[in-house]
Order: structure tokens, then sequence, then C-alpha cells
């Protein structure tokens, strides 16, 4: 409930209506980020420095995986520590001195601010530089904020990458001109990316966050870069700064969505037609193979997206476009006008988006539409369920690979899941 | 500063949300930012409750920041009376609202609303889960449980009780209620109230017209019962009806005070335990090294049951409660240990593995621990997770309740006839030398401890050498320390003995589940002299001094 009444600020933009509400949120904060970055950089550790509410968020989040000697801890802060900002200082370079002894392995320690420690200030990027100088050059040492009152879910994997774009080396003036994919995907999808590019003959192609602390790409005025998520606004601006120039294209979700996607950077290298076709041509063929079965399930279904990642336009579109399904609402945390243009042109006209969100509001609406489908928080998931609406909880849409053509089925196969178990379920 | 990868318990305003989503008709508006609301899902998947917890967050941003987030805590309590229309609420601040100190109490008395609205303090960088718990359920108890009730003759009626502790995200507190209710009915008691579990507001305020209280769960309802027994003079049954022994203790007391006859209850085999105890199955369990952690009320009942009820012998007992850190110590010293009193699971882990324990019984997080030092466990606390809230019938309290432990507690480590036939068997050419003598399968490996590399048992050295590793205990002595690195058949600690050919011979002929164990025992012995040889003789002097 942050706002005394919610804004209703209507929008015309190619015929959508676009719609901001304040409120009451149900979503995540960014430390969320944590539980998919830390497996993506492989020798990164991520020491969250908050309270124990942050260690029971993530332990909350990661579930099992807490166990197989995660690269994540919560340096948890007391009553102590309060009580002065030196001493403060002092103690967080003994837990990291300890931790740092514990895990010899690790190259890249994030410090990750949360609500707490924005609150009371504490100065994380100076604590970051202190102790790099300090661990170096073994240790590499960051930080980012990944708070509650600050970012939303995914924007801690924005922050993240924001903070390590300074760290990129520079691209030599006069390199060639490089294609740089931006987001952390699934190493099976990024393998499958860097083939079709190398049919297409497009090169170098350096992905970020890369797989090792010490590997990450260059970054200069020849360095074209295409989003591969749609929450990365700060990573954006940053690797502008650097000279990058953005190339501007739909997000790889769905057979369309990835042809498009190809499609920007394959225009911006010159590619040529046929060779752009004989390159995508075999995915399309088992992406439009693995989507039929899903399409008589999925076409005609009414859809309400409650705000979560900020995936959830281009999924509307997917949903839309690829499956035939029809758009109730679209929710969204944040929307990045700039970036989600190419997903917006290709929404049907009338789809009604809502930035931002007032919850008991919300619910009010998704009751009184009755969806065929809800995608929603696991907070919402079960309550809905109870209420007779099927549901798709949308935090799996973050851990499973759904980019690319060879993940288009699994993507629809997702959404379709919950309908074909209510079919089955006969009690 | 505390360096954690995994907490026992959440903060505070979580034990809060349990009592909250415990009750019906009271609200809960938290002073929180934005991300706080995970918490909803605790209890909307592990439970599977199936309504969001009644829980509003103000869920400021940092751009609240600058402005007004009193006003926003003001708004969002007005508009959550507005939707919800409780009987009640509560209101407090998570650990970042505690910091930018709104004053959540104050700004929600200004509202003048026409219901009791109780603020809670919460020291969130000071206290934990089943602190908040009980301190929110002391509040309620106290501000809501009305006048003293006029003292009606009780000539005529049947006596009566209220039930205080169960609550949501509870370990099993939904079957237990049910099996107090039961012996409750049986022993021709009533109950008036139960809370917070079920309770309304409106209850809360009939507590004064119960004869005396059942404290279920002393960490979440002793604070209440306490002020209860002072306010309206209600006697207190604080017993944890966990196990037979204590269930009968706990029938025996409320008869007491309830005026009633505990014979009829108590009569008969009212549980399963003793004979499945005392069947010759069991016997394998004797002395079975059993490894108990928990919150304070399942621990101290599981050691308790352990070593009377089954007859393991308790070589650890620990929990996380430091506020029961006496109680704990007290039962760990009647078995001769001492109490491990942490919240860091590495120390938990280390206690684990240092305690040589053939059964853990703990939580969720031990439940890994066992996992990955290949040792059979059951989980008899929280936290826990979605599995331990389960669809069938599973108290943990009164006579069912052992049933269910009796099961639970066995059933990972095998059945004795089971263990004793593949013994027997074992050497049998259909029987693989290697196979793990263990419901786990062959393929299971148990993983290496994790910071075993400074001379920590590596329990798969034995198993590259292909010599079978004693995972449950054999019917011969075990060692009374911390097992030695060769356990398993390794050779590192024999580097100042060899075996004659004889001696080795000898060896083979002792059947294989403890031969790891007669291996390291004897070449410990020839060690601890300064044998180089280790002969036949030597074996057996080992075996005597090792001996029982």
């Amino acid at each position: 409930m942050n706002a005394h009444a919610p804004l209703t600020a209507f929008e015309n933009e190619r015929g959508l209506e676009i719609r901001q509400e304040r409120g009451q949120r149900a979503v995540f904060c960014g430390l969320t980020g944590i539980v998919w970055l830390h497996r993506k950089i492989q020798d990164a550790f991520f020491l969250v420095v908050g309270s124990r509410t942050c260690a029971h968020l993530i332990q909350s989040a990661a579930g099992v995986m807490i166990f197989a000697e995660p690269r994540f801890a919560t340096a948890i802060m007391d009553e102590r520590d309060l009580a002065g900002l030196a001493d403060m200082n002092d103690e967080l370079d003994a837990v990291v001195g300890r931790l740092v002894a514990r895990r010899p392995e690790i190259k890249l320690l994030f410090l990750v601010g949360s609500c707490p420690s924005e609150v009371i200030k504490l100065d994380l990027s100076r604590a970051a530089q202190r102790l790099s100088r300090s661990l170096a050059p073994d240790v590499r040492v960051l930080s980012y904020s990944g708070s509650g009152i600050e970012t939303t879910f995914t924007q801690g994997e924005d922050a993240c990458l924001a903070s390590l774009v300074p760290e990129m080396p520079a691209e030599a003036a006069n390199a060639e001109t490089s294609l740089l994919v931006v987001g952390a995907l699934a190493d099976v999808v990024e393998d499958q990316f860097a083939r079709i590019f190398s049919e297409m003959g497009i090169g170098p192609v350096r992905f970020l966050p890369a797989r090792r602390a010490g590997a990450m790409p260059p970054v200069g005025e020849n360095t074209r870069y295409l989003l591969a998520q749609p929450f990365l606004a700060d990573t954006a601006r940053a690797l502008e700064e650097r000279g990058a120039t953005r190339l501007a294209a739909p997000f790889p979700l769905g057979s369309e969505g990835t042809t498009g996607w190809l499609k920007a950077a394959a225009d911006a290298f010159g590619v040529a037609a046929g060779r752009f076709e004989a390159a995508t041509a075999p995915g399309l063929r088992r992406a439009e193979q693995a989507l039929a079965p899903y399409r008589a399930m999925l076409t005609q279904r009414r859809v309400f997206f409650f705000p979560d990642s900020q995936l959830e336009i281009p999924l509307a579109r997917f949903l839309s476009r690829e499956m035939g399904a029809k758009l109730v609402e679209v929710g969204t945390p944040y929307l990045h006008r700039g970036h989600l243009d190419r997903e917006m042109a290709l929404l049907p006209r009338g789809t009604r988006i809502v930035e931002g969100q007032s919850l008991d509001d919300q619910m009010d609406r998704c009751r009184q539409a009755r969806p065929d489908l809800t995608v929603c928080g696991l907070g919402l998931a079960n309550p809905l369920e109870a209420e007779g609406l099927a549901t798709k909880w949308s935090i799996e849409l973050l851990f499973t690979p759904i980019q690319g053509y060879d993940q288009a089925g699994d993507l629809a196969e997702l959404f379709a899941r919950p309908l074909v178990r209510r079919t089955r379920l006969e009690v | 500063m505390q360096l954690t990868v995994w907490t026992y318990e959440g903060p505070p305003h979580i034990g809060a949300m349990r009592v909250a989503t415990a009750m019906r008709g009271l609200h809960y508006v938290l002073h929180a930012p934005q991300g706080d609301t995970y918490a909803d899902l605790l209890f909307t998947m592990i439970e599977r409750r199936d309504a969001r917890p009644p829980v509003t967050y103000t869920t400021f941003q940092a751009r609240d920041l600058g402005s007004d987030t009193a006003a926003i805590f003001k708004d969002a309590v007005a508009a959550a009376y507005e939707r919800f229309r409780p009987e009640a609420m509560i209101v407090g601040a998570s650990c970042t609202a505690e910091l930018i100190q709104d004053d959540p109490g104050g700004l929600a008395k200004a509202l003048a609303l026409p219901i009791p609205v109780i603020p809670l303090d919460l020291p969130a960088y000071q206290k934990k889960e089943n602190w908040g718990a009980s301190e929110t359920f002391y509040r309620l108890v106290r501000t809501l449980c009305g006048p003293k009730a006029e003292t009606v003759g009780k000539a005529g009626r049947r006596p009566s009780c209220n039930i205080l502790g169960p609550t949501a995200l509870g370990f099993r507190h939904r079957d237990d209620l049910v099996e107090i209710r039961t012996l409750l009915d049986a022993l021709g008691v009533d109950v008036n109230v139960v809370a917070p579990l079920g309770a309304s507001p409106a209850d809360l305020g009939r507590l004064g017209e119960a004869d005396f209280n059942v404290v279920l769960y002393p960490e979440i309802a002793r604070a209440a019962g306490q002020h209860l027994q002072k306010t309206f003079g209600q006697p207190m049954v604080e017993t944890v009806p966990i196990g037979v022994a204590a269930t009968i203790r706990f029938v025996e007391e409320v008869a007491a005070v309830a005026g009633v006859d505990p014979a009829p209850v108590l009569s008969g085999a009212p549980s399963r335990l003793p004979w499945y105890s005392r069947s010759v199955d069991s016997t394998y369990l004797t002395g079975k090294r059993v490894f108990v952690f928990g919150d304070a009320t399942h621990a101290l009942a599981a050691a308790q049951i352990a070593a009377t009820e089954l007859g393991f012998k308790v070589v650890g007992l620990g929990s996380y409660a430091r506020e029961f850190a006496r109680e704990i110590r007290a039962e760990a010293a009647l078995h001769g240990i001492e109490a491990t009193i942490t919240d860091d699971y590495l120390e938990v882990e280390a206690a684990i593995q240092a305690s040589a324990a053939e059964l853990v019984l703990g939580t969720q997080m031990e439940r890994h621990i066992a996992k990955r030092l290949g040792l059979p466990c059951a989980v008899i606390s929280a936290p826990i997770h979605v599995q331990d809230f389960p669809a069938r019938h599973s108290p943990q309290m009164g006579f069912e309740g052992a049933n269910v432990l009796f099961d639970t507690w066995v059933h990972p480590l095998m059945m004795g006839l089971e263990e004793h036939l593949l013994g027997m068997f074992r050497e049998d050419s259909e029987f693989h030398a290697d196979a793990a003598p263990s419901h786990l399968g062959p393929g299971h490996q148990p993983l290496p401890p994790p910071s075993a590399g400074e001379g920590g048992p590596r329990v798969s050295e034995g198993r590259e050498r292909g010599a079978p590793v004693p995972e449950r205990s054999p019917p011969l002595p075990p060692a009374p320390q911390a097992p030695s690195p060769a356990e398993g058949g390794g050779s590192s600690g024999s580097a100042h003995s060899t075996w004659a050919p004889d001696a080795e011979k000898e060896l083979k002929k002792i059947p294989f589940f403890v031969r790891g164990k007669a291996r390291a025992n004897t070449e410990r012995f020839a060690r601890e002299r300064a044998l180089p040889l280790i002969t036949v003789e030597t074996l057996y002097d080992a075996k005597a001094h090792f001996g029982r």
C-alpha cells in the first residue's frame, strides 16, 4: 500500500492500454537473483549483508539447493553492528576474511546490499574497494544492491551485471565489430545461440556474464549488444557508457521472438538473407513441430499475468501470437518502454498492461475476469487454485531454459501443463 | 555480524505471522519493504494453505523513504480494516521498518479503529521466529483474555481446559491437536478454547472460562499460559505428551488437575510402541547410537523416547533454541554427554561426525547432513519441508503419536530380520561383496564429509578399496571414541603395523559386516602399543580389549 490511492494514468501507445498502479506488491526482492546467478558464474560468491529475514528469504527461494555447498551466504547484522558504523566495517572485513579462508577457490566476491544495509547507509562500494585492495590479486570484490526497496526480483541480476560492466576489459579501438549477448542464460541455450551465430558467420560472439570471473568479455565502441532478457535497464546503460550499441530486438522467447532476435544481429552484421534462412530453418522447423501439440490446448484460453519478472510482456506476446491465447491483463513490475518497444508492437490492440501493483485490487480484477490461466507467484498460486482458477507459478520461468527455438516447445508446455492437469483430475 | 548459510529460525515477524495465520478474524499489518511478502509462500506452499495469510504488507520502496512512510503505514491499516473487517488487528515492523523508526502502534492508535489494535514490538536484530510467535501470542492473550470469569460451581458439569500453542507452520500441530482432543475427551474434560490455531479474537476473550490450561508447545505458549495462571489462577499442564511415558504422565497430570480418573484412558494397550519395541525383531535396535537435534520440545522428548522406549544410546543432543538451553543441558547430562546448543548447522554437522552416530533425528537440515554422511535419518522437528506436512494423519503426540514415532524412526534403519539375513547370506555368490547393507541401494555412495579434509573419516575410501562400510551398527563393541580414519578397511591407520598373513586370514573369517570395525580396532590397538606386526594373537587381544 505504498500510495494513498492507486494511480490510474492511461496511455495510448499502439492501441495498448497502459496503466500504472501503486499499492501493496507481492513480489520478490532482487536478492533472489543470487539463486540462479551463482550457478552461472562458477567462481563467484555472493555475500548478502543484511538481516535474518534476508537469510530466510534466500533459503526459502533456494530450497534444497542450499546444501550443495552453495556459493552464497548472509552476513547477518545484529544489534551490536547497528550501534556504530566503524565497528560494522571491521565486522564485515572479519566475515569476509573467514569466508575467503574457507572457500579459497572463490575469485570474485559480490557484497550484496539489502534493505537494512541500504537504510543504515552502510557503504558497501567502499567496503568492496577496501577488500579488493587487501585481497588482491586472488579475489576481486564488487558490490551491488539486491534490496527490496530498490530492486524487484530479476532486477537483482540487472544490478549484478551492471556492477560487472566497469570490470570488463576495454576492447581495442580497431577491434572488429563484436556481438555481446547480455543476460544469464542456461548454458545449453547459450551454446545453441553460439552455434547459430557461428553458422551465420557472426563473430566474435561473447556472453555477459561469462561462466568464469576472470573471463568477462571486452567492451568498446565496436561492441553491438543484444539483450537476452528484458530486465537489464541499468546494465544496458552501463554498456552504453562504455561505447557499446544496443541492437533493438524482441526477446528470444518462442519461435517468432527467437527469429526476430537473431535477425537483429544478422542485420547489424550484414548477413545475407539466404544465409540467415539456412541458419535458422532447422530451428524454426523443430520449434514449429514442438509447438503444434500445445496450440490446441492454449488457443482462445484467457490468460492473466500478475507482475513478477518483467518477462510478462514477451511471454504474453508469445502466448497470444504463437499459441492463440487471449490476454486479459499483463502485469509487469516495471516497464522499460525502450527495451520493450519491439515487443509491444507485436501485442494485440487493446491489450491491458499494468505496471506496478495494488495486490488486493488486482486480485479482485482477476477473480472477476475468471481467466483460464493465471500466471502468478507462489504466494498467490494455491489460494487462487482454491478459488477454482488454474495457475502457472511464474518463478519456474526463471529456472527453466525457455529461450531459443529448441526450448519453444518446453515453454508452451509450462503453460499447457496446469490446464492438462485439470482435465485429468477427476477428484 | 554472523556468517550464515542456513538459519534454523526466521526473524520474529515470521513467528507473528504463524500466530496470525493460525487464527480467524485477526489481521496483521506489517510495515515492511517490498520483497518481504516472500513469507507468504511458506504458508501457501510448505503448509499448502488454500488462502493467503491474513497479512497486509506496506511494501515500501526506496522512493517512499524520502516521503512519508508513516502515512503509507496508516493508509495500509485503514485499507486493511475496510477490506477485511477483522475483529482485531496486530501491527508491527519487520527488520527494515524497525530501522526507519515509524511507530506502528502509535500510528494505528491514531486511526481510532473500533476494534482492538495490538502493537507488537519484535526486536528483529536480537530475537527469532519462536520468540516472535510466543511474544505475539502472549500480547494477544494479555489484551483480549477479558475479565476474570465468574466462578461457576463445578458441580454438574465436566471440567474444561484451553489448549495453547498450536500455530500455522507448526510441525504436526494439526494432528497433535486431534490426538490431544481425543485424550481429553476420553478423560471427560471439555476443550474450552484452542489457540492460536483456529481461534478468533472473541475466543481469546473466553479463555478465562476454562478450569486449567494445557500448554502443548512451551516455546510458543508458555508465556501466555503463565499469564493466564497469574490472571485467572488457572493451573497449567506443561508436560509435553510425546512418547508413551510422557503421554501417561500427561494424562495423569490432566486427570489430577481436572479431578477425574485417568485409569480408563490408560488401561489396555493404548499404544503399540511398547510391544513393538519388546518384540524380538527390535533387539537389533539396542544401543544404536543416535544423535538428536531440533527445537527444545521435540529434542527433549526424542532423547527420552530414544533412550527409554526404543533402547537406543543417545550420543548427541542439541537444540537451536537458546531459550531452552538449560533444559537441554540437563537432559544431555542424564545421557552422559554435552549438549550442542547452536544455530550454526556447520557446528551441528561437526558434532554429528564426532559422535559417530548411526541414526540422526533432527530437522530438515540434519536430514541433508545425514544424507551427505550416508547416515539414516528421521525428521522430528521444524524447520521442515513440504513433505513433513503430510496428507495422512501423523501426530507426534499421544499414543497414536508414539506409534508414528516408532515407525518413522525405525524405518530408515533396516528391519532386524532383514539385516540379519542379508548378513548371513552376504558371502553367497548372489550377493555382491560391495553392496551396502542398506535400503539406500547398491548405487548409493555416501559423499565424503565436507570438512573432513584434515584427517576426518572419509567414508568413501574404504569403498574404493572394495571393503564393506559398516553403515549399520554391527553387534560388536562400538568404538568408544570417534571412528579412526581406518574405519571402513582403509590402510591409512596401519602405517606402523603390518598384518601377518595368518592374522589376515583369520580376519577374513569374521563376518563381513563387523570386519571393518574389527580391522580398525585391531589396528588402533596395535598402534597404541606400537606393535609392528599384527598376529592372530593381536587380533584376539584387541577383541578382548574393546569387548564389552
